[in-house]
């Protein structure tokens, strides 16, 4: 079995190959905004993103940092701090290429992913622009339905990421990976060639050595790497963990409506300083 | 009006909800969220509310896939559904406005709404502004269709419309909106002229009927403190 390696964080992000498949979860469940500060520094190229289902600040600012050529999602937004800036300024230029998805489509693909198969069917869809405008989706009549009758089905071809890029609550020294209820944590690793994964803490407890741990774990055969990144996810937040930096999201959802400023705030709080300094320059 | 704007909508759409067992509330939806918790005190908590982005008020313990695993089995009998343009024939659009996909203007996604549409037995179409732009003759794209053809799976769909200024009950088969009631403070007229598509209506419209007593109590109450925890800001400038 593979050794769970354990580095920096700008270690970690160096095993992030140029013009990959990269997968990150949905803000505030798993986004690993310190890592992809990191990749940013190390200036990763041409990346395919795919946001499980939806992205947040992270890919923001991902594709503000010219790191992404394409990206697949259900959805991208600051929530309640409105539209995500650089993303919508990527599409409408024509800068990267859009592939508009559905929830369920994401999860579903990427669940096909994890057991090896080609492809998987999912209701719904059908006559959506969303449908119309995938032509690497199909649609195929059901082959269980009753005699005579028409039962169109979507098919979706299984997604197998290069890598996912994780940032959860604890591991263990052995590599386990607490997901707690955050199970597309799993469902993502299952799917993926290679995962990478931050944390704000790791502990000496095994968490494979009871029932109850091991429920919640991602165990250490889907983990390559991990670092301790602590206030990782920040300025989202991390399940019941910590909450969003409500001040810094809105500073960010600000600059990033503007080429100079978005720039500035790249200098400001991704090019340099550490994240504890940079909570410390928004309090 | 005697009681707040966000009331008198927490107040409309809850009556939609009563016969419900599982009513889901997807993110940024305080006003929906705060709905389906007004139900489920009405309902003596045989409702179950999840809201999504929550983690107290929410059951699920499988993931964001558990959501659409539970609709496509029928276990979700109520979800809200919004969009940048939304059309007389209830085509919702969340993607942008112009051609797609450069479009002039980029919204967030279609999110979950390419499937929940199909398979939600009732949707609630929700928007609180009521214009020209959001109310269209015809959407720029379909993040989802309000209607299928027979042979596609469909056992879910639009049922109302609720608005900042009026409520629209929807026909599946004439595929049209029909003006049930308008807000305090408004006119037949006002609708008419804020709604760029063709709809249907009585010769006599009433007024929306504002939340009694023991609602707005409920509302100010139990319902204020579940919302809060997920919409403090919300929480704070519509119940302070």
């Amino acid at each position: 079995m593979q050794q769970t390696k354990f580095l920096s964080v700008d270690e970690l992000v160096t095993m992030v190959p140029d013009d990959c498949n990269l997968a990150i979860i949905k803000d505030d469940s798993s986004a690993p905004s310190e890592a992809v500060r990191a990749l940013i520094r190390r200036g990763v190229k041409g990346l395919h993103l795919l946001t499980v289902p939806t992205g947040g600040y992270p890919s923001d600012l991902l594709i503000g940092a010219d790191c992404v050529a394409s990206v697949e999602t259900s959805g991208v937004s600051l929530a309640e701090f409105g539209p995500a800036p650089r993303f919508g300024k990527a599409v409408k230029s024509g800068k990267i290429v859009i592939r508009d998805a559905t929830c369920p489509a994401v999860y579903a693909a990427l669940q096909a992913g994890e057991k090896g198969l080609p492809f998987i069917p999912l209701r719904g869809v059908l006559g959506s622009d969303v449908a119309k405008n995938r032509d690497d989706w199909k649609v195929i009549d059901n082959p269980f339905a009753k005699d005579g009758d028409s039962d169109p089905v979507l098919l979706l071809a299984a997604i197998r990421p290069d890598v996912a890029l994780i940032h959860a609550e604890k591991a263990d020294r052995f590599g386990n990976v607490w997901v707690g209820r955050e199970k597309e944590m799993a469902t993502v690793a299952h799917a993926a060639h290679c995962t990478l994964v931050t944390v704000e803490e790791i502990v000496d407890e095994d968490l494979m050595a009871s029932t109850t741990t091991a429920a919640g774990t991602l165990s250490n055969m889907y983990v390559d790497a991990i670092a301790q990144a602590k206030n990782g996810a920040w300025p989202v937040g991390l399940g019941d963990l910590y909450g969003r930096d409500g001040a810094h999201l809105q500073l960010y959802a600000a600059a990033a409506r503007d080429d100079d400023a978005f720039e500035d705030y790249l200098q400001q709080f991704v090019m340099t300083a550490p994240v504890a300094d940079k909570i410390k320059a928004t309090a | 009006m005697t009681c707040k704007t966000e009331e008198l909508l927490i107040s409309l759409i809850a009556p939609h909800l009563a016969e419900c067992r599982h009513i889901c509330v997807g993110v940024s939806s305080p006003i929906p969220g705060a709905a389906a918790q007004l139900a489920r005190c009405k309902s003596n908590d045989r409702i179950v509310v999840n809201l999504l982005g929550d983690f107290r008020h929410n059951s699920f313990t499988s993931g964001g896939q558990e959501i659409f695993d539970m609709a496509g089995q029928g276990r979700i009998d109520a979800f809200f559904l919004g969009g940048g343009q939304i059309d007389g024939q209830a085509n919702i659009n969340l993607v942008g406005t112009g051609t797609y996909p450069q479009t002039d203007v980029r919204w967030s996604g279609s999110f979950g709404s390419a499937y929940l549409y199909y398979l939600v037995p009732n949707v609630i179409l929700f928007r609180e502004e009521h214009s020209p732009r959001v109310f269209v003759p015809k959407v720029d794209f379909v993040s989802a269709p309000g209607l299928s053809p027979p042979e596609h799976h469909r056992v879910g769909g639009p049922k109302c419309l609720i608005t900042g200024k009026a409520e629209f009950s929807f026909d599946p088969i004439a595929g049209r909106f029909t003006l049930v009631s308008v807000h305090p403070g408004y006119t037949v007229d006002d609708i008419v002229q804020s709604t760029g598509f063709d709809f249907d209506m009585p010769d006599d419209v009433p007024q929306s009927k504002e939340p009694d007593a023991e609602t707005l109590a409920l509302i100010r109450g139990p319902v204020a403190e579940q919302i809060r925890g997920l919409y403090p800001v919300f929480a704070d400038k519509v119940f302070a």
